[in-house]
């Protein structure tokens, strides 16, 4: 090769051209995939709201089975009977209200304005479930989840994920050991003081089976995952308290 | 001969174990202690290495001559990320399921020593098609070791393989657990992952003096 990479002039240019010709290359890539990846994450949505309401291909045992990406809009409409924006205190129906960035209402509230809280309602087999999303913070990243109450807020299933929690530790929380766990589990006090749920070490109920202790067993590995699965419980799930009353 | 002469099966299998990227060499140790408490998670990254390391090598090689010395780091660290960040975007769009498990590798890979390692020494210095061999060869000695790490963390840990558990119950008290054996939890932890490897370096040094430095 006769170039000269060695100066300066040189070292420039291709690191200009470098920049241009990558930059253009993941700017391509994003924008024509944009639509695809869209659409992915908003059926991810709709199978992780019926997952919480227990709408899903679970056997008895084994592993996670979300509804079949190519119904999942069907089953949606079928099972989710209202969508619910709660502002102020005042829940309005909204079609849409799947599609709210929690992320962003979660800015605007610390930033002093109102949040607008989704809720789903959903009917199976004869009983109603309110399915709330939550979002909060992990070891490494952000976590997220949609906890199904009954009218009393106790809990009729949950679904969490996560953006980079350690895989074998933290990750767990996407387990269905994990996500079980809740299931009948109390957000409420008896005199109706919200308490929420702590993912606690040494408990000494590894089968989980005292529901009123307001308390799931905890991961091994996983004490920082674990915090931010109770902080977003508490935080987040309390904001839907005042609705819930007046369903009394 | 075929299509690979002695030397160039010399570049896969050197790495596997008398220049073991890990015990040898010892880089990618970050990514080796954070994702190894379970099996499965080992083998994906070891899947993800092995393909960025692969393609990254012949792309590196192909632009030796043209790279300028002073920028080569940055270049190479572009041309990972680029790499990685397109993977990630098409497997979202066309492999929905998959893209959501490895997303939590994605930063690894990246910042995997390994990977610039061998670009650096490797790459930098000779052909596509050698390039190509020695960064499947350095992906596999990584894999190998991300294996066997996480074969023993999980199994002594969770007292799973795969999610599937091995040694009975440990909440109903079957299989070993009824003779009053326990899970280790220190197994899950980081710094048991350097204590595994530091054992794999002692057994590979102690059966193969030359290994040893002064």
């Amino acid at each position: 090769m006769s170039i000269n990479t060695e100066k300066n002039s040189y070292t420039i240019i291709f690191a200009v051209v470098m920049v241009l010709v990558v930059g253009s290359m993941l700017a391509f890539t994003a924008s024509s995939l944009r639509s695809k990846i869209d659409e992915n994450k908003r059926m991810e949505k709709q199978q992780n709201i019926l997952y919480a309401m227990g709408v899903n291909g679970n056997e008895s045992t084994g592993d996670i089975t979300f509804v079949g990406t190519n119904e999942v809009a069907d089953v949606f409409s079928k099972y989710i009977k209202k969508q619910l924006v709660i502002e102020n205190g005042i829940a309005k129906e909204d079609e849409k209200a799947y599609l709210i960035d929690i992320k962003k209402e979660q800015t605007k509230a610390k930033n002093g304005g109102t949040r607008r809280l989704p809720l789903f309602v959903g009917e199976k087999d004869g009983e109603t479930f309110y399915i709330a999303p939550i979002r909060g913070k992990g070891l490494w990243d952000a976590i997220w989840g949609f906890v199904s109450l009954d009218k009393d807020m106790v809990v009729r299933g949950t679904f969490f994920d996560h953006a980079g929690e350690t895989p074998g530790l933290g990750a767990n929380i996407k387990q269905r050991y994990f996500m079980d766990d809740f299931y009948g589990e109390r957000l409420l006090t008896d005199a109706g003081v919200f308490k929420g749920i702590s993912v606690a070490k040494g408990n000494n109920d590894p089968k989980n089976e005292i529901k009123d202790d307001y308390e799931v067993d905890a991961l091994a590995g996983a004490t920082i995952t674990g915090d931010g699965v109770s902080a977003m419980i508490k935080n987040d799930l309390k904001l839907y308290l005042p609705y819930f009353k007046t369903l009394k | 001969m075929g299509l690979l002469s002695k030397k160039d099966v010399k570049l896969i299998t050197d790495p596997l174990a008398d220049n073991n990227p890990i015990t040898i060499q010892v880089l990618g140790i970050c990514s080796a202690l954070a994702i190894t408490a379970e099996l499965k998670a080992s083998l994906v990254m070891g899947i993800a290495v092995l393909f960025v390391l692969g393609i990254g090598n012949v792309v590196i090689s192909l632009m030796r001559n043209i790279i300028p010395s002073k920028i080569r780091i940055i270049v190479q660290l572009i041309v990972v990320a680029a790499l990685v960040i397109i993977v990630d975007q098409v497997l979202k769009a066309f492999a929905f399921e998959l893209s959501k498990t490895l997303s939590v590798f994605i930063g690894l890979i990246i910042t995997n020593c390994i990977i610039m390692g061998r670009f650096e020494a490797f790459a930098l210095a000779n052909g596509p098609w050698k390039s190509f061999l020695d960064g499947i060869g350095n992906a596999l000695g990584y894999a190998v070791i991300l294996v066997i790490v996480g074969f023993f963390r999980e199994l002594l840990g969770s007292g799973t393989l795969f999610g599937i558990p091995v040694l009975g119950d440990a909440i109903e008290k079957t299989g070993v657990y009824s003779i009053g054996y326990e899970n280790n939890g220190f197994m899950l932890m980081p710094p048991m992952a350097l204590i595994v490897v530091g054992l794999i370096i002692w057994i590979q040094r102690s059966r193969n003096q030359d290994l040893i430095e002064d």
